[in-house]
């Protein structure tokens, strides 16, 4: 496997695994939690490196894994004083968690070079370099498999608590009520996260951890409404950023991580703009014909009152004015000749009369509204 | 029997309609409201009431109409502009603000101030005053996220009392209040009605329009009836908006 | 003490305890509108998407210039606002989503265009990276001189604004029904908060600048029931943190500013969240326990 390869293989797993817990994070609008947790991993680091003297010992992934899950429970015992908002508490724990870190990082690992830049960023480049070799065959890079074993660990728990997480994430008062713990369904969820994190951190760095977790959910939320097809949607998305990101920054000779992030970025822009139904062009488009098929609906019922009404069936038909409609002269028109167009009205120019097909149609809408 | 046309509306209400994604929550609305009147707005949950009022406060946008304010002769208001006392849901506000009552009932009068200019001694005798009249004069120091229900409801009317307006809307004031501060409100719309004040009312309780309010507005995403009480609020009306059988109401109405 | 005094009179540690105090008061006064709007965490936000601002405003402008890279990071901070709002405004995406959304991409813009920077012959960026770490003790006059007139301007600005911040703050609809422009309102305190945000942002760094910006308006809050009170006691919080901070980072090596800044005002707020008579912790433990006290005598 070419070192290219590698690299995106690594960057479409990462991004895979980070999507699946991303979904539940926008659901249950704790977004936030995820920079949250990416920026207090550090500490865990520290920690455990202090306790072990061993960069590479996969204790540091438990540690930071730990650490992630403190913060959340940290964050949690602070909202439930009631005496901040969960944001609040959020944005005050994990400043200081990560501090701790630095000023441990600085004090005494000075001269243990812990790159601040690796955390925020990781270095996808030299993922390739740190080979995974068993009895001299060598396997590949070791992140293919360390990435790979989170991303089979996420599908696992995804697959086989669904429901409950489906559950707990629409509705927590009825799981509890039916048995489900929320709070253990929860832990579970943010441990899974918190894991992910460690492990993409390694990778891709903190910021684009965030990336990673939330840009693809909340991209394919603005394409479906089931629980399912967001989690795959979410995956592919995923996926997708990583192998463009990739080529872009292999093209401008950029910040690998950072690529990935913009191209995140923009397919989230696409969507945004073009998505079915949910993009800003549908959206428009819809209320354009709204106003025009609520108008249409307006004008045949006041001519259809007007026709019952104490004037009788005025033979000459009724003039526009006379509705008292309080439309611009363009839109009347407009309004006008689309009705005439579906066969509803005639207009001679001067005065409007109902066809049959009209006083159906009126009487058919009326139903649907008011009945 | 009142000639329509020789009353005077304050506010003129055209075509207005108003949805929601692809649904219409209110309908080719036209209603006028007639000045110096007490009107209740009834319809059921989900009818429009808090759309209508909304849109008649420009607080959203709507698909289609236009809403007119007439100012009255002896309107002195600046501009020409009429002022209008919107009292909300006590839900919509975050009451762990730190603000005294006092602070909240003052912002009533910060339209009047206009941008920048602070509340004087005369702004603050009059919010005194005005705590006076809905009986929460005793708590004008106190943190609102320790009072009541009724207590909120009540230092919201203050709040729009004290502009000093011409018209005033209330969004279910009496809903959840205790049989005490329902008393202090219905006093005051009395009082706002002798001084010759419009009152516009989305109300809940259909046993006490005929009490309270001498215009109605039954609305259910269109206007059913819109006229005095005597007139226009009975069953066949109540069956068209509430589409029920109405035998609830044969007592009352 | 000898040490103390000595450093109290150096004109380094003068000008960076200047700034950080400087730093405090802006946030505490511009945080406690932001957590009362419930937009705590656009301070991380907006902090994290300053970057490509600051990496642009070096690219065109050649120079390291505080004034032109703040310049940059404000107009990349108002656009992510923008469009936080505007994906809030249009979809179904929550304020949360849409502003870890914008942090992450915003931030990897920012790391794209500082490794192109890198490969700029003659170009040293190790002054840019001062804005993601903060780096306070490299604060120099004209820094503290320009945070200064910043602040200057904001706290004009709050006062002039302060019953229209106060009233929309509170209950926009009702601000918007008595005739105040909830939009310009809206925009006008964003610009305030954004620009307190980046201008503390280099002495805190991207990722501390979060808890500058909430911890001394929580803290502030348990002590008092009253806005006015709430945004100064901010304000004193967040100069003493910023103070102290860089004291005990001056006097004891290897102790990097910003952290210990972020650190003191952490111990404010935990020691108000517990202590605060009224709504403190320990103090509803006390209430709580007197009313089970008495009901136990009642019912002898």
């Amino acid at each position: 496997m070419s070192p290219q390869f590698e690299i995106q293989l690594i960057a479409v797993i990462v991004a895979v695994s980070c999507a699946l817990p991303g979904v539940f994070l926008v659901l249950r609008k704790m977004s936030m939690m995820s920079d949250s947790i990416t920026h207090t991993i550090l500490l865990g680091i520290v920690l455990a490196f202090f306790l072990t003297h061993d960069l590479s010992s996969p204790f540091l992934i438990l540690g930071a894994t730990l650490i992630g899950v403190v913060t959340v429970w940290l964050t949690e015992t602070l909202n439930r004083t009631r005496l901040l908002s969960e944001d609040s508490a959020i944005g005050i724990v994990f400043p200081l968690l990560f501090s701790i870190a630095i000023i441990l990082i600085t004090r005494y690992a000075g001269s243990v070079h812990l790159d601040t830049d690796a955390v925020l960023l990781g270095e996808l480049a030299f993922a390739p370099f740190e080979r995974l070799v068993i009895s001299g065959l060598d396997l590949g890079a070791k992140s293919i498999y360390i990435s790979g074993i989170i991303l089979l660990l996420n599908l696992l728990v995804i697959l086989i608590f669904f429901k409950e997480l489906k559950l707990v994430t629409f509705d927590p008062m009825l799981a509890a009520a039916l048995g489900f713990s929320p709070v253990l369904v929860h832990y579970s969820l943010m441990t899974l996260v918190s894991l992910t994190a460690v492990s993409a951190f390694e990778a891709v760095g903190s910021v684009l951890v965030v990336a990673f977790m939330i840009g693809p959910p909340v991209t394919a939320y603005l394409l479906t409404d089931d629980l399912k097809s967001m989690l795959i949607l979410s995956g592919a998305i995923g996926a997708i950023n990583g192998i463009l990101g990739y080529q872009a920054a292999a093209f401008f000779d950029v910040s690998i991580a950072g690529s990935m992030a913009v191209v995140t970025g923009m397919i989230f822009c696409l969507v945004f703009i073009f998505a079915p139904r949910r993009g800003l062009v549908s959206a428009l488009r819809r209320r354009k014909l709204q106003k025009t098929q609520f108008a249409q609906k307006t004008l045949l019922f006041h001519l259809y009152n007007r026709e019952s009404g104490d004037h009788g069936s005025p033979e000459n038909g009724i003039r526009p004015e006379q509705l008292h409609l309080n439309w611009s002269q363009g839109f009347t028109q407009q309004i006008v000749k689309s009705l005439e167009k579906n066969g509803c009205l005639h207009f001679d120019g001067h005065s409007l009369e109902l066809t049959e097909e009209g006083r159906q149609t009126s009487i058919c809408n009326y139903e649907e509204l008011f009945q | 029997m009142e000639n329509k046309t020789t009353l005077d509306y304050v506010v003129e209400v055209e075509d207005l309609t108003v949805a929601y994604d692809a649904k219409p929550v209110l309908w080719d609305v036209d209603l006028k409201i007639p000045r110096g009147r007490l009107m209740a707005i009834v319809g059921p949950n989900g009818a429009g009431k808090t759309t209508l009022l909304k849109a008649m406060l420009n607080l959203l946008t709507s698909v289609s109409g236009v809403i007119r304010f007439l100012p009255g002769e002896t309107g002195d208001s600046p501009k020409n502009k009429i002022r209008i006392g919107y009292v909300p849901q006590s839900g919509s506000v975050d009451w762990d603000f730190p603000a005294t009552v006092l602070d909240v009932v003052l912002m009533g009068r910060y339209g009047l101030l206009g941008w920048v200019k602070r509340p004087g001694k005369n702004d603050v005798a009059i919010a005194k005053q005005t705590l006076e009249k809905v009986g929460m004069e005793k708590f004008s120091s106190r943190q609102i996220s320790q009072l009541s229900g009724g207590q909120q409801q009540r230092v919201f009317l203050a709040r729009a009392l004290v502009q000093e307006a011409e018209i005033y809307f209330m969004d279910e004031p009496f809903k959840g209040v205790d049989a005490q501060t329902e008393k202090a409100i219905v006093q005051l719309l009395k009082e706002l009605k002798a001084q010759g004040k419009t009152v516009v009312v989305v109300h809940h309780d259909l046993q006490t329009v005929a009490d309270y309010f001498d215009w109605v507005t039954l609305i259910n995403l269109r206007v059913v009836a819109c006229g005095p009480v005597k007139e226009v609020f009975h069953e066949e009306n109540l069956k068209t908006v509430y589409r029920s059988s109405g035998a609830l109401l044969k007592s009352r109405v | 003490m000898e040490a103390l005094v000595m450093l109290l009179n150096d004109y380094t540690f003068q000008t960076v305890a200047l700034g950080s105090a400087i730093l405090g008061i802006i946030s505490g006064f511009l945080g406690s509108f932001a957590v009362l709007r419930k937009q705590s965490l656009l301070g991380d936000g907006v902090s994290h998407a300053a970057l490509p601002g600051v990496v642009m405003a070096f690219l065109l402008t050649g120079s390291k210039n505080t004034e032109f890279l703040l310049l940059g990071a404000l107009l990349s901070g108002l656009l992510a606002t923008l469009f936080i709002v505007q994906i809030v405004k249009h979809t179904r995406i929550k304020f949360d989503s849409a502003l870890a959304l914008i942090l992450s991409v915003f931030f990897g813009l920012g790391m794209v265009l500082l490794t192109y920077v890198q490969k700029i012959p003659n170009s040293n960026q190790a002054g840019l990276k001062r804005f993601i770490f903060g780096q306070a003790a490299t604060l120099l006059q004209r820094d503290v001189v320009l945070m200064l007139v910043c602040g200057t301007f904001l706290l004009a600005l709050l006062v002039v604004f302060w019953k229209e911040f106060k009233l929309f703050t509170f209950d926009s609809d009702f601000a918007q029904s008595i005739g105040f422009s909830p939009r310009k309102l809206n925009l006008l305190l964003s610009f305030m908060i954004v620009l307190a945000i980046i201008v503390g942002l280099q002495t805190v760094g991207v990722i501390l600048m979060s808890a500058m910006l909430i911890a001394p308006a929580v803290a502030a809050r348990q002590w008092t029931n009253k806005l006015f009170v709430m945004v100064m006691l901010a304000a004193v919080f967040g100069a003493l943190s910023g103070i102290a901070g860089t004291t005990v980072s001056s006097l004891i090596p290897k102790l990097p500013t910003g952290p210990c800044i972020v650190l003191f005002i952490s111990l404010i707020v935990l020691f108000s969240l517990l202590f605060a008579p009224e709504r403190g912790i320990i103090s509803r433990i006390y209430r709580h326990r007197q009313t089970k006290l008495a009901l136990q005598v009642e019912r002898r």
